[in-house]
């Protein structure tokens, strides 16, 4: 693999730019490998670098039904954060915004992780009220956490609406928030994970399992059966699809998030900002695209289109924090298909068939956590073993009643 | 935007509605294992297909009915009153 760099890049106009090559290779399906990864999403991706580069496993396949990152990396508004309530979720989301510091050098692939801060604002003494109880709750689980009010949030978000209708009475900022190019962490991990030998198969879909004795065999794939001693699936708002092909029924549901662009415009917009009363949630591209988050659409959804409703609510919500922007026109909307699971915390843990892991339940926060889930997985792939960092994200806790419910400990919407 | 025909009103907008999840749940007896329990509480169809859930006129009549809907194309094949028997369904 060339490093990419001032070098590389000098050679490159020297030679016409003829020394590039393809970041990934396109290689023939084996017809086996010891760990094969379904889903070429962030978080399989990482999975099969993690393997290599953590534990020297390279025989590996990364199998995706249509175009890596084309599915919620592809289509997320790219927030990355650490603001959780609970130990476990503080320790495993903030682990994941530190690999994300250091992802740019790891990968030699520009991930352009921005930390321009991630603001959540109040609006009623209920949310500030919430906001304090998040900020302690972070600043004891080691979390970097401000809290503001008024007159704070105003210094740093100056475009704010002077006067609104739902007044803003306090913000709390994680200073080390941000977003980083979500295209670019699926490529950065499929080049790393591609140079050190994993397979990465694009257009390929799973259609069934292969399971002997309680242990998974090998996949059934649309180009043939491929042999495999374990597997790992990380198929988002597909799980319950994938995992009944292995007669597995998971406490995941599926449902359509929704996103919208602006058109591009100057820079104007320098952090993130949550408004989660008023349903907004917006920050600005290095494009210049204001980048708007909808609410999920709440009933079951495999199509990836998001309703009217939720287009006209955001609208809604960002006009009236920021009555300048009612100027400019939606570019684009989309939507991805959401992995939610009731306590809105992760399941990384091998399933009831042997050999058979599962990344999943994201929801609509699993951008942020590429890297530590991917990291988790292939340890317990690698090694039989939950990551500490995972332990508490398996499906036990669903027979247990020991859940981790971020739904309303950081309170998620969704 | 859905247009969803409340057994008691009419068609209506997607937006006077709420869903409520996964209908003809049978809640198992209080003597039932954990795994028992945990599936009761918290698996789900969640099929990529026809599903039978629950839909709730909130800003309409303020009744709970029943409806098939596809989860793919979002077309509502029927719907009809909570303790309706179900009507004959596509796959
Ligand atoms: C609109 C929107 C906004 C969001 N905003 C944020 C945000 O700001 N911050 C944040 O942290 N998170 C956000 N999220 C959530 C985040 O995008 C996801 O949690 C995360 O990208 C999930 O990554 P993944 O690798 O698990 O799934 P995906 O990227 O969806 O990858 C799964 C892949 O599996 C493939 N697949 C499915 N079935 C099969 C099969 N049978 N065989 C082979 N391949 C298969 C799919 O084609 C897909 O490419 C948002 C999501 C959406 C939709
Ligand atoms: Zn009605």
């Amino acid at each position: 693999m060339t490093r990419y760099g001032a070098l590389s890049l000098l050679r490159g106009g020297l030679s016409g730019q003829t020394n590039w090559q393809p970041a990934w290779r396109e290689p023939a399906p084996k017809s086996g490998y010891d760990v094969v990864i379904i889903g070429g999403g962030g978080h399989g991706l990482a999975t099969a670098h993690y393997l290599a580069a953590n534990h020297g496993i390279t025989n590996v396949a990364v199998i995706e039904r249509g175009w890596i990152g084309g599915g919620n990396t592809g289509r997320n508004t790219t927030i990355i954060r650490s603001n959780y309530f609970f130990p476990q979720s503080a320790a495993f989301y903030d682990f994941s915004v530190r690999l994300y510091e250091g992802l740019t050098r790891a990968l030699d692939y520009n991930i352009m992780f921005s930390q321009r801060g991630m603001w959540m604002l109040a609006h009623d003494r209920h949310g500030l009220e919430m906001l304090r109880r998040s900020a302690n709750a972070m600043r004891l689980n080691g979390v970097d956490a401000e809290l503001h009010d008024e007159a704070g949030v105003r210094a740093a978000i100056p475009q704010l609406n002077p006067n609104p209708r739902f007044p803003v009475l306090g913000g709390l900022c994680q200073p080390r928030g941000g977003s980083a190019r979500h295209d670019a962490v699926a490529w950065g991990y499929a080049r790393a994970a591609s140079a050190a030998g994993v397979h990465i198969l694009q257009n390929t879909e799973v259609t069934g399992f292969r399971i002997a004795g309680g242990r998974v065999t090998g996949v059934q794939t649309s180009r043939g059966e491929i042999g495999c001693g374990k597997v790992g699936v990380a198929v988002a708002g597909h799980s319950s699809v994938v995992g009944k092909l292995a007669g597995l029924s998971l406490p995941v549901q599926s449902y359509a998030l929704q996103a919208f662009v602006s058109e591009p415009v100057k820079p104007c917009l320098d952090t993130v900002v949550l408004s989660p009363a008023t349903g907004t949630y917006l920050s600005q591209s290095d494009k210049g695209e204001l980048v708007m988050g909808a609410g999920l659409d709440l009933f079951l959804s495999y199509a990836q289109r998001g309703s009217l409703p939720w287009m006209e609510q955001t609208a809604a919500g960002v006009i009236e924090l920021f009555p300048q922007f009612s100027r400019l026109r939606f570019l684009r909307q989309w939507a991805g298909i959401c992995d939610v699971v009731h306590d809105s915390s992760p399941i990384i843990d091998e399933s009831e068939v042997a050999g058979l892991h599962f990344n999943c339940g994201w929801g609509t926060g699993g951008f942020k956590a590429i890297p530590a889930g991917g990291w988790c997985l292939a340890h317990h792939l690698a090694t039989g073993e939950a990551h500490a960092l995972a332990k508490d994200f398996g499906f036990a806790r669903f027979r247990t009643g020991a859940l981790i419910d971020e739904a309303a400990g950081a309170g998620i919407a969704h | 935007m859905l247009n969803i025909d409340c057994p008691y009103c009419g068609p209506r907008a997607e937006s006077e509605y709420r869903c409520g999840g996964e209908s003809l749940i049978q809640r198992p007896a209080l003597d039932c294992s954990d795994a028992e329990w945990a599936d009761y509480l918290y698996t789900r169809n969640n099929p990529k297909g026809v599903h039978i859930e629950r839909w709730h006129h909130v800003h309409g009549c303020g009744m709970w009915f029943n409806a098939a809907r596809s989860t793919v194309t979002h077309q509502i094949f029927a719907t009809w009153g909570m303790t309706d028997p179900v009507p004959e369904l596509p796959e």
